[in-house]
Formats: C-alpha cells, sequence, structure tokens
C-alpha cells in the first residue's frame, strides 16, 4: 500500500529541516533577537530572499512540473506587494495624520481625516480623491484577502483566455510577457490609482509596532519562512499525488492527457492560478521588507530572471527552484552591491558590477545547453539519484 | 443492430484539399473493424474527426443508444463519453511509471479537485496488476515508462486505452515497428478487447489485417470505396485500382 | 498712428491716446516731416537726423511712455534711411545724449572707459566724451515696444528682401492693429512674389482680426473660410475667446453671447455659478466649511462652542448644529439652504460673452472655424493613416527577422532585439570613423547586415542547433544570450544614449499642409521596409535558398532525405534573419536613441507583430505590423496624453484577439501547421 507522504519524499523533510535550522540561526545571529552579527538589512536581505524562494517554488510548479513557461508571475508577485502596500501605507498614513490633526482646535471629523490621507497619499500625482480600488485600503483582513484574490483573479481570467484558444509554448510565454508588460505600463499611469511610477513606499513601517526594524525584520523573515516552508509542503504534496501525474503528463504530452478525457485546460488553469495566489503571497510578504513598490518591478525582465534562477537550480525538483533563487539572487546582490573585490588583472580591472550579469547570461547558456537538470541535477549525480524528484 | 457510431457526410477540407469527402461510416457494439487505404486516403484525419480533434466542415457524428451529436464536444469529453485512442506513435508518459501511467488512465473522476484528493484505492491497485498482467509488463509496474521498448510501449498505451474502459477504440497502426512475435500478442489483445467492446483498428500491413480476420473499410480520397471481409475486398476492381494493384 | 488701437491691446484704463490719425494725415505727416529735413538741411548743414532728433528733444528726455509717441511718429516717418538705425540703437539703450550741447549721439565704451560719440548722418565717430558728460536714453519696456513697431514700418518696405522677409515674420509672431496700414501700404510696392503673396495674406489675416470695418472682416474670413493652415485657425480662435460671465436676470446684456448657461447644466456646476456671482461682487460669499470651522474655533467658551462640547465635534453634524446655534445667537452669518442659493441662481443669467464686439464678425468666424476643422478633421485622419504606416514600417522591419527564424525554425530569437542594437551601434562606430553622414549610412548598412549576420550564424552554431525541438530552452538561452550583449555593450558604450546622426537629406518633413507632414526619415524607413519586402520575396520565391528554406520549413526530414542539407539551410536562414535586425537596428537608431537596452523596446512589439500576424508568412508580418501599428496610433488619437495607455490597450487588444485567431491572421492549416 501508500506509505505516508512525506516518507514518500525524504526531500522534503530535508529541506524543510534545513529551513527550520537557518531561520534558528538567522534569529540567534540577528540584531533584533540574539547575537548581532547579522545586520538588520542582511535580515531583510535574506527574509526578501526568502520570498523570491517562494516565487521559485510557484515558477517551478507552473513551468517544471505542468511545463507551462510563464514569463509573467512577477505581476502576480506585485499585485500581491500592491494589495498589502495599500494597507500598509493607508494605515500609517492614517495614524500620522491623525497625530498631527490631534494638534488643532476642533478634533477632526471622519471626513477630514480622509481628505487628509488622501493628500498625503495622493498629492504626488496631483490628487487627493481616493481611487476606487482603495474601497478597502482600511481593512487589513480585506486586503490580505486580496492578496491572494486579485493575482488569483487576473490569473483565472488570462488563463481561461489563454488556454481556452490552446495557446502553448512559446506563443503562451510571449502572452504572458505581454500581460505583465501591459499590467506594469498600466500602473506606470497616474491614473492607475496606485501612484504611477512613484509606487507605494514606506512599507517597512508596521503600523501600530513601536519595535524597532531590528525586531520587525527577523519578524518577517519568520513569517517569510513559514510561508516558504508551507508551499514546499503544499506544492510537494500537490506533485506527489496523481494530481501531480496528470499535471507531468500534460507537459510530456498534452494530447495523451486530454485524449485519457482529462480537461487539460481546467488542469492548467487550475495550477496557473494556484501558482499566481503564492507569487502574490510572496510579494506580499517581500514588499514590507524591501519597503517600496513600483511598476518598475513587475516589468518583463523580473520574470524572466524568475525563469533564470529556476533553471539554474534545476526545475521539476522543488528544492532545486529554492536553490536557484536563493543562490542567483543573493549572489546578484552581494556582487552588484559593489561589496564583492574587483579583479585586478593589471591590464584590466573586472568591474563585478559591470561583468556579473555578462556572467549570469553566460553560464545560463551554458545551464540550457549542458545540464538542463541545473543545480539540482548535481544533488541526483551525488546521490546517484537519476529520477526526478516525485518517483516512489 | 443499433449503431454504436454513426457518422454521416462529414466533410473536412484542409486549405481547399478535402481530406474527408461526404465520408459516411457505422460501427456497432462489440465489433472489430479494420480500415485500410493508401497514403493520404484520410485515415487519420477520420480519427481526429471522432475524437474531436477536427471540426468538421458538414455532417453529422452520431453516438451511443441516445444517438448524441459527438460534434461541439472537446477531446476530453469524447473521451470520457467512452471513445479511446491510441495514438501513431506510441505516446505514453515516460518520464512516470507504468504503474502511474496506468493509474491515471483508469476510469475515475477527471475533474482537477477529485484528482487532487484521490489516494488509490485497492480495487484500483488490483485493477492495475490485471492490466498490466494483459499487456505482459506485471514484472515492470515500478519502471519508467521511457525505459520500455517501442512495442512494449505500444501496449502499454493499449493499456491504458483498456484502463479508460471505453466502448470503442481507435488504434492507429498498432503493429507499426513491431517484431512479427509482438505483432501476435497485439492482435490478441486487440481481438480479445473486441469482445466486449468496439475496435476500429487503422492498419497499412495486410497481413496484420488479415489476422485480425473482421469487417475492413476500405478509404480512398477521403470516402469510403468498399467494405465487407478481406477478401471481399480485396476482390473489389476499385480497390485493386487504387491501392493493392500499385 | 502708432498708437496701439485694438481693443485687445486696450485694457480699458489707458484712455485712448489723443493722437489717432487717418492715413490722411499720415501722409501730412510724412510731407511736412520731408519739408522739415530739407528746410533744416539747408540752414545748419547735412545733419537731418540730429534735426529731428533736436525737434523732439524734449519729449526724448522725458522718455515717457505716454507722450513719447509723435516723437517716435517724426522719427518714423521722417523718410530719411539712417532713421533705421536711430530706433535700433535706441532700443538697444546706445543713444547717449551730449550734456553741454544736448545733441544726440550713439555711444560706445571705448578702451580707456569713456564713450566715443558716433554721429547719426555722418556715421563718423566724432569724438569721445566721458559718461559723466553724457546722459543715456532710457527707453522702457513700453517704449521700446513702440519702437520695435516703428521699425516693422520701417522694415516692410526695406530695399533688402531678407530685412522685408524678416518684419513679416516679427509681424506674423506678434500682429498688431497699427501695423495693418503700413502693412497694406507696403503690399502696391512689393517687387518679389513670395513676399508678396505672404503679404497679402497676412494682409487677409490681419484685416479679419483688425480691420475697422465689420463687412471687410465677415469677408476677409468668409472667403478663407474651411482654411487648414494654422495661421488662419490662429487668428480665427481670439475672435471666438469667450469669457464665462454671470448678470442679473432683469439686465438686458450689452454683449455679444455665443451662449446662455442654465445653473447645474455640464458646463455650469451649481457650485461654479455661485463661484462666478461672488467674483462679480453679484451676491455674498457662501459660508465654507473652513469659515465655519473658523467661526467655531473663534467662539469656544470653556470648552463649548454653541453649548455643544468641543470634544463632540468630531463629526459634520455636530460641528453644523454647533454653527447653527452661534447663527441663532447672532455671531456668525447663516448658512445659507439650497433653496436659498437656488433662488439667487434664478436670479441671475449665466452667458459666454464673445470678447469681439461684432456678432456679424463671430458668426462668420465660428462658421469658418467649423468649416476648417471638419476640414481638418479628414486631414490630420491621412496624417494618423502616415502614421500609423511609419510606425508600422518600424515593426515590420523589427519582426521580419523574427519571423523568419520563428517561421522556418520555429525558434523565438529573445536576442533578436539585441540584434538591432548591434546594427544601431555598428552605425554609430561607422560614423565615428566617417564622419560624412550619407557615406556612414551607405557604409553601415551592409556592415551592420554583415555583422549581425555573424552574430547570428554563430548564435545558430553555438547555442541553437543544440536546442532544436526544444523551443521554450531555446526562448530562455537566447535570454541569455541578450543579457550578455546588452551589458557587453554597456560596458564597451556605456550607458549613455549615442546619436547615430540621419544625413542631412533626411532632416525635415515633408509638409504637406499645416496638418499632414511626415518627416523624410519615416519616409526613408518606409522605402526600406518596402525593400525588404521585395528582397525578402525575391530570395524565397526566386533563389535556391528560397526554395529550401521553404522545403525545410514545410517538411524537415524529407527535405534532409533529398539532399538538403537543413543545418545549413537553418544557418543560412537565421544569419539572414538576424542581418535583417542589424537593418532595422540603423533605421531605428536614425530617429531612436542608441542605448543598450534600445533592443528591449522594440522585442516585445515584434513578438506581438509575429504572434498576430501569423507564423511562417511574411504577408502574416506584413498584415500583423499593419494591424498593430494601426492600433496603436489609433489609440493614441483617441487617448493623446497618454501613450503608456495606448500600450496597455494595445496588449489588451492582442490577447483578446489571440482568443479569435489563436494562429493569427494569416494561419496555416492542417499539418503544415504542426500539431
Amino acid at each position: 500500500m501508500e506509505r505516508s507522504f512525506i516518507a514518500r519524499n525524504p526531500s522534503v523533510l530535508i529541506f524543510i529541516s534545513i529551513l527550520a535550522l537557518f531561520t534558528i540561526g538567522v534569529t540567534v545571529l540577528s540584531e533584533g533577537f540574539g547575537i548581532g552579527v547579522i545586520s538588520t538589512s542582511f535580515v531583510k536581505t535574506l527574509g526578501k530572499t526568502l520570498c523570491l524562494c517562494l516565487i521559485a517554488i510557484a515558477m517551478d510548479l507552473i513551468w517544471g512540473y505542468a511545463g507551462i513557461l510563464s514569463l509573467g508571475h512577477f505581476a502576480f508577485f506585485g499585485l500581491g506587494g500592491y494589495m498589502v502596500g495599500m494597507w500598509l501605507m493607508y494605515e500609517r498614513t492614517r495614524q500620522i495624520v491623525e497625530t498631527s490633526l490631534a494638534e488643532t482646535a476642533l478634533p477632526p471629523t471622519p471626513k477630514e481625516i480622509s481628505t487628509a490621507i488622501g493628500n498625503q497619499i495622493f498629492g504626488v500625482v496631483g490628487s487627493s480623491e481616493f481611487p476606487v480600488i482603495w474601497a478597502f485600503a482600511d481593512s487589513l483582513a480585506i486586503q490580505l484577502a486580496l492578496v491572494v484574490l486579485v493575482p488569483g483573479l487576473l490569473a483565472l481570467i488570462f488563463g481561461w483566455l489563454a488556454f481556452r484558444s490552446r495557446v502553448t509554448g512559446v506563443y503562451l510565454s510571449i502572452l504572458t510577457q505581454a500581460m505583465t508588460l501591459g499590467l506594469s505600463l498600466y500602473l506606470f499611469q497616474n491614473a492607475s490609482g496606485l501612484r504611477g511610477n512613484n509606487g507605494l513606499s514606506g512599507l517597512q513601517n508596521l503600523p501600530g509596532v513601536e519595535a524597532p526594524q531590528s525586531v520587525v525584520s527577523v519578524w518577517m523573515f519568520w513569517i517569510s519562512a513559514l510561508a516558504l516552508g508551507l508551499a514546499y509542503l503544499l506544492v510537494a504534496w500537490l506533485v506527489s499525488g496523481k494530481f501531480g501525474s496528470v499535471i507531468r503528463g500534460i507537459r510530456d504530452s498534452e494530447a495523451r492527457v486530454r485524449f485519457l478525457g482529462y480537461s487539460v485546460e481546467h488542469y492548467k488553469l487550475a495550477v496557473f492560478t494556484l501558482t499566481a495566489c503564492i507569487a502574490g503571497i510572496g510579494g506580499a510578504l517581500y514588499y514590507p521588507q524591501a519597503g517600496i513598490i513600483n511598476p518598475a518591478e513587475i516589468a518583463p525582465i523580473a520574470s524572466i530572471y524568475l525563469a533564470v534562477w529556476v533553471a539554474i537550480g534545476g526545475r521539476g525538483r522543488l528544492y532545486g527552484a529554492v536553490i536557484g533563487a536563493a543562490f542567483v539572487s543573493l549572489a546578484s546582490s552581494w556582487l552588484t552591491g559593489g561589496q564583492a573585490p574587483d579583479i585586478n588583472l593589471g591590464f584590466y580591472t573586472i568591474k563585478w558590477v559591470d561583468w556579473w550579469l555578462v556572467l549570469l547570461g553566460l553560464s545560463f547558456v551554458l545551464v540550457t545547453l549542458f545540464a538542463p537538470k541545473g543545480i539540482g541535477g548535481l544533488f541526483d549525480l551525488a546521490t546517484h539519484n537519476t529520477k526526478p524528484e516525485g518517483k516512489k | 443492430m443499433s449503431a454504436l457510431l454513426e457518422v454521416s457526410g462529414v466533410t473536412v477540407s484542409f486549405d481547399g484539399f478535402r481530406a474527408i469527402n461526404n465520408l459516411t461510416f457505422q460501427i456497432g457494439e462489440a465489433e472489430l473493424r479494420a480500415v485500410i487505404g493508401p497514403n493520404g486516403a484520410g485515415k487519420t484525419t477520420f480519427m481526429d474527426i471522432v475524437t474531436g480533434k477536427t471540426r468538421p466542415d458538414e455532417g453529422h457524428i452520431l453516438w451511443g443508444e441516445k444517438s448524441t451529436s459527438l460534434l461541439g464536444l472537446s477531446e476530453a469529453q469524447i473521451a470520457r463519453e467512452g471513445i479511446g485512442r491510441k495514438f501513431q506513435k506510441p505516446t505514453v508518459f515516460e518520464e512516470q511509471t507504468i504503474r502511474e501511467n496506468l493509474l491515471m488512465a483508469l476510469k475515475n473522476a477527471r475533474g482537477p479537485l477529485a484528482v487532487l484528493f484521490y489516494r488509490p484505492t485497492r480495487p484500483d491497485l488490483d485493477r492495475v496488476e490485471n492490466l498490466a498482467a494483459q499487456i505482459s509488463l506485471d514484472d515492470a509496474l515500478d519502471r519508467l515508462a521511457g525505459e520500455l521498448s517501442h512495442g512494449q510501449k505500444q501496449w502499454l498505451e493499449i493499456g491504458m486505452l483498456l484502463a479508460q474502459e471505453p466502448r470503442l477504440l481507435l488504434v492507429d497502426e498498432p503493429a507499426a515497428g513491431m517484431t512479427k512475435i509482438e505483432r501476435e500478442k497485439t492482435t490478441a489483445i486487440l481481438v480479445e478487447a473486441a469482445k466486449t467492446r468496439a475496435v476500429v483498428v487503422v492498419e497499412h500491413d495486410m497481413e496484420f489485417v488479415q489476422r485480425l480476420n473482421c469487417k475492413v473499410t476500405v478509404l480512398h480520397e477521403g470516402s469510403v470505396l468498399a467494405e465487407g471481409s478481406l477478401d471481399h475486398v480485396t476482390k473489389n476492381q476499385d480497390v485493386i485500382d487504387v491501392y493493392l494493384g500499385r | 498712428m502708432l498708437r496701439p488701437l485694438t481693443p485687445s491691446r486696450c485694457d480699458g484704463v489707458n484712455p485712448r491716446k489723443p493722437d489717432m490719425k487717418t492715413p490722411i494725415l499720415v501722409i501730412l505727416a510724412m510731407l511736412s516731416a520731408l519739408l522739415f529735413a530739407t528746410t533744416t538741411a539747408a540752414q545748419t548743414g547735412p545733419s537731418p537726423v540730429q534735426d529731428v532728433l533736436q525737434e523732439h528733444r524734449a519729449l526724448l528726455e522725458k522718455s515717457s511712455r505716454k507722450t513719447i509717441g509723435p516723437a517716435i511718429d517724426a522719427i518714423a516717418l521722417s523718410g530719411l534711411p539712417q532713421m533705421q538705425g536711430v530706433l535700433e540703437a535706441w532700443r538697444a539703450k546706445d543713444v547717449w545724449q551730449r550734456l553741454d550741447d544736448g545733441l544726440f549721439f550713439i555711444a560706445k565704451k571705448n578702451a580707456t572707459g569713456d564713450y566715443d560719440l558716433t554721429d547719426f548722418d555722418s556715421g563718423q565717430v566724432v569724438g569721445t566724451a566721458p559718461k559723466k558728460q553724457l546722459k543715456q536714453l532710457k527707453p522702457n519696456s513700453g517704449i521700446r515696444a513702440m519702437i520695435a513697431t516703428a521699425l516693422v514700418t520701417f522694415q516692410l518696405t526695406d530695399p533688402d528682401p531678407e530685412k522685408r522677409a524678416a518684419a513679416l515674420v516679427s509681424l506674423t509672431r506678434d500682429p498688431e492693429a497699427a501695423l495693418l496700414p503700413p502693412l497694406r501700404a507696403s503690399i502696391a510696392s512689393e517687387t518679389d512674389e513670395v513676399l508678396l503673396a505672404r503679404k497679402s495674406r497676412l494682409e487677409r489675416l490681419m484685416t479679419m482680426a483688425y480691420d475697422t470695418d465689420e463687412a471687410a472682416r465677415v469677408a476677409a474670413i468668409t472667403e478663407m473660410a474651411g482654411d487648414l493652415s494654422l495661421d488662419f485657425r490662429a487668428t480665427l480662435n481670439p475672435i471666438l475667446s469667450t469669457k464665462l460671465v454671470a448678470a442679473k436676470a432683469d439686465e438686458a446684456a450689452n454683449v455679444n453671447i455665443a451662449k446662455t448657461l442654465l445653473p447645474g447644466d455640464e458646463a455650469l456646476p451649481r457650485d461654479e455659478a455661485y463661484a462666478l456671482l461672488v467674483k462679480q461682487d453679484l451676491t455674498a460669499p457662501l459660508v465654507t466649511a473652513a469659515d465655519r470651522n473658523a467661526a467655531l474655533v473663534a467662539n469656544i467658551k470653556e470648552a463649548r462652542v454653541g453649548g455643544i462640547f468641543v470634544q463632540r465635534l468630531n463629526t459634520e453634524v455636530a460641528r453644523d448644529e454647533a454653527y447653527a446655534a452661534l447663527v441663532a445667537t447672532g455671531v456668525a452669518p447663516p448658512i445659507l439652504s439650497i433653496t436659498e442659493v437656488d433662488a439667487i441662481l434664478a436670479n441671475h443669467q449665466f452667458f459666454f460673452a464673445y470678447q469681439e464686439p461684432s456678432s456679424a464678425v463671430t458668426d462668420a468666424a465660428r462658421k469658418a472655424l467649423d468649416a476648417s476643422e471638419t476640414n481638418v478633421a479628414a486631414n490630420q485622419a491621412i496624417d494618423l493613416g502616415l502614421d500609423a504606416l511609419s510606425l508600422a514600417s518600424i515593426y515590420f522591419l523589427a519582426a521580419i527577422g523574427l519571423a523568419i527564424t520563428f517561421g522556418v525554425m520555429g525558434v523565438i530569437n529573445m536576442a533578436h532585439g539585441e540584434f538591432i542594437m548591434m546594427g544601431a551601434y555598428t552605425g554609430y562606430v561607422i560614423q565615428q570613423v566617417i564622419p560624412d553622414h550619407t557615406i556612414s549610412i551607405i557604409v553601415a548598412v551592409p556592415v551592420a547586415f554583415g555583422v549581425t549576420f555573424m552574430a547570428g550564424v554563430a548564435l545558430e552554431r553555438l547555442v541553437i542547433r543544440w536546442l532544436y525541438h526544444r523551443p521554450l530552452e531555446t526562448l530562455l538561452a537566447t535570454f541569455g544570450v541578450s543579457i550578455v550583449l546588452q551589458q557587453l555593450a554597456k560596458n564597451i558604450f556605456g550607458t549613455q544614449a549615442r546619436p547615430l546622426t540621419p544625413p542631412g537629406w533626411l532632416d525635415g518633413a515633408w509638409v504637406i499642409n499645416d496638418v499632414v507632414s511626415i518627416s523624410y526619415i519615416r519616409i526613408a524607413i518606409f522605402v526600406l521596409a518596402l525593400l525588404f519586402l521585395a528582397l525578402f520575396l525575391f530570395i524565397m520565391k526566386r533563389t535556391r535558398l528560397g526554395l529550401e528554406t521553404r522545403t525545410v520549413t514545410q517538411n524537415p526530414r524529407m527535405a534532409a532525405s533529398m539532399g538538403i542539407n537543413p543545418d545549413r539551410v537553418n544557418m543560412l536562414t537565421f544569419g539572414l534573419g538576424s542581418g535583417i535586425a542589424g537593418i532595422a537596428g540603423v533605421a531605428i537608431g536614425l530617429f531612436a536613441k542608441v542605448t543598450s537596452e534600445m533592443g528591449g523596446d522594440y522585442i516585445v512589439q515584434s513578438f506581438m507583430t509575429v504572434v498576430v500576424g501569423g507564423v511562417g508568412n511574411i504577408w502574416g508580418t506584413l498584415a500583423g505590423a499593419a494591424m498593430i501599428g494601426t492600433f496603436q496610433k489609433g489609440v493614441e488619437w483617441l487617448n493623446p496624453s497618454n501613450t503608456l495607455a495606448a500600450q496597455t490597450f494595445m496588449i489588451v487588444f492582442i490577447i483578446i484577439f489571440i482568443q479569435f485567431r489563436p494562429r493569427g491572421i494569416v494561419a496555416l492549416k492542417g499539418r503544415a501547421a504542426g500539431d
């Protein structure tokens, strides 16, 4: 008979253990809760990296398992960030405004407060009116629900249109890219109601929280780690059963699955929407740590980099996606952050800032050509396991 | 005997070329039928039309006792109605085990949610074992399908079709690339299957058709040229002219 | 007669100048000035200019805008050729007066710090003087404007055609009523045909605006009705400019009414109507929320206002209540109810009034402008069509290479945009070597083709050929290449934009009229796109490579078995597609900035063009480019302020379009579609 899910997938247990150890380690070394070896900003970087790992898992599910190369998942990531950012910005502005209005001779009316908040938030785009989409910005619960609902709904509509008309392969990739481009261009407009190219800012300040950033950053790190762990469990469970069989079947032979009587479009749509929701959660956790979100975040290039991470890490295996996202994004921020030492060749000095992307692009080409399984494939070699994850 | 599948007056053209021209075809329950014809006679297109992959320009396709029209149904819906299709090239899920392949094909709820919470039951696993025995793969259940030989893949695909429990099985050139022994085995599987359901076999290999020992339909330029026993059609002058005579 | 006499210039506070003169007076003045000039010349030697100046010495010394008029008139109408110089020097504040004898000179500071004095009549330096013996004439801005007007009169009849042309330009830019008569006078003597035409046209336009005879104005307007030109419309617009005015309902309005409004109309919300009444002092201002709050704050007594605790005033209702209490005690003015406001509004009439008093003129102008606008709209449609055509040719150029590689090999080349960039940078480098722009462009086109052809072949050999049948991975690998190329370009050429200067003969635009025009560069790109269409068709239909390519596209295995080497065909096709991208890069670089990121600006549009057009067919690409170009321009036209919205709409449109034609406009069917 069937063994338990964890027993069938030892990598899940290993991953969760490593993640737990890592979380404890970071906590102990942090400024807020431990001995302060790791700076607050680095804790934030690590927390953000966990969020990127989260969206990488979503990307692996949609691409590595279901075979749909989406070049638009950062649109969902960004939307998640915007949804939570609206509440953060509204609530924090409200507190500031209420404090400053408390000084006036008459106690402020609700209308005065809302006008003052509107002025604060939208003054930068020459408006003081709250756009309709901010209707629920004062409710944390609703905005948190929207973190999942808005990306999910967009994915549902877009996916329904695309899969229904049997758009597949590179066509679909290009179309998803167009989607994220369209969304980012739309958000760049002031009329979008999300402050145009200014985006939402000051998101690192949690309203009503007096704790310093060194503590808040560790909290956010914990939540990110928890979300990553849960998502990993969920997706690993999802792909280990018959559902996983079907979506891998769709990846390898869509027609066969269809003639077996499965409505391929429904499965694709389900996976596309689910991954969009996961991406939305990732974004909702990422941007409070980044502090600012603007439409440039969801430019097509971001989603392509996501594919690069997953490819380098090794798709079709969840830990591969996590390794790829963590490794590439950390290396990228270290090498382009100016901390890495330049290499002096005598006749030419290699500046990492200038050459990192060249290196990344080249290694990406090489990985695609010679190591389609990515870094994750190395683990297979090490364990003499030639079967991809999810096999019994 | 009322027909299980009734195709009447179907025409389909691609960019002006008539691949199927006013085709009429019938098959009853538990009948084995071979469809032969030269290249470009429209055999594969005929299957495409029945399984919903290609929409005909005109004509009717009626199915089952209630004579429901298959036009307008998606491929998956038609498959769920009980029409299984085997491709010309063996198409199995090479990165999954034979057990997974068969489990996926097993007649069960096909919706994403039902599949998500599906756990194999004892009867299901027994049925998989039985099917595997039928196609001589019972000792290879945990091997990856990609590791199988060409012939074994063909069998696995037929096994998956049987797992679907279809009422009509469309089989496209099942014997292509098989050894003689494998062919005999394939014939046996198909003849056995035809005892409980309708089976349509598209084949080039006359010897294979002969061994099926069933009614034969000859297609030519998208319509039926002749129909009857193999002996009958091979004596038909039209058939000799367009096909056998060459 | 050099006073401004148009209503528009008379702000109503300044009394009209008493010295408005009829043309007859002008002639008399000219004659008398001439007479005077000759007589004084006879008496005191050849210094006519100085004599005129001395005659008006008092006015010049006073230098007041209100009184200087006769002096400027005298100088301008003296008929002396030197007077133009006098006016110019005066305007430039170079005219100084010698204190001991009161004579005027052009004074320039010399090396010693003293001033060299130049006599107007002789043009010679006649002496020097230290600054303290001199007094500068300092015309204020009002006077300088009058001098400028006077100068125009001079220049319109200047013997030098260039000066006359310059005068016309300044007159066109800054017309005024006073200049209409000198303009008319100068037409008769005009010899240059071009200038004559321009003068006549300007005379017509100025007649519309400034003629004192209403019939003449109406005639001039009617005559040109429907004209497309900007200057005509610019002349009519101020005539038709209106102002929102309110008046008491029972007062007959003594103005030229354009349109009567009712408060609550879309164009006149009630608030605005009331605000207008307040602005015109027709009623008292309403008590605003701010006034109310101020009154409340001012009346806080023992933490209460009007009997209500201050803490409770955190709603609008409570504040209104408290204020009502204040009103009741008479401390504050009452807030008018809606009915009261309505009653006040009903007691007034609101209308748009023309600034122009004559209704005959405004009616004619309205009709003429409507005719023009209809005409303009039609021409704008043509202009938009031309714009769309040129945008489509750019997309076509950018997409054609992509369509070739995608259609023939099923390979999406994400580095295609970087090949465009590479072509543009090749053009830039060649311009650094060959300074002549024409030659350098002629050299750049084949070199760019060569460079990107080689790059394409290298990419195909090194990367793509290992990834056939894995299209998604090709997409990713070529994306890696695109990152590398982009960063390399950044490392080599830096981040700032490099210019690719078009040759001089491509500068400017083909102007058909004031609405329809198209720049020569865009025409050149259109021609280039046509050339490439022809070249592509030629290669595909008439050459061995084309035949082999088509064979490989339709059935690679069959082609291979017939002795065609698909490897070679793929390599050459990919090279060809990349080479065309390089040429597109040169073309795009001519009108857009060359940066390392320019490829990204075109890659998505190129993909869209290919996807919408359908794969594997050049006509599909053409149709896709035309469709996307037209659509984008169309949306921009509907919403001109927002090009971002245009792109968003375009993408939404494409996603919907794919619903109906998943395989593009020109779709292959059957087996060739390759399911």
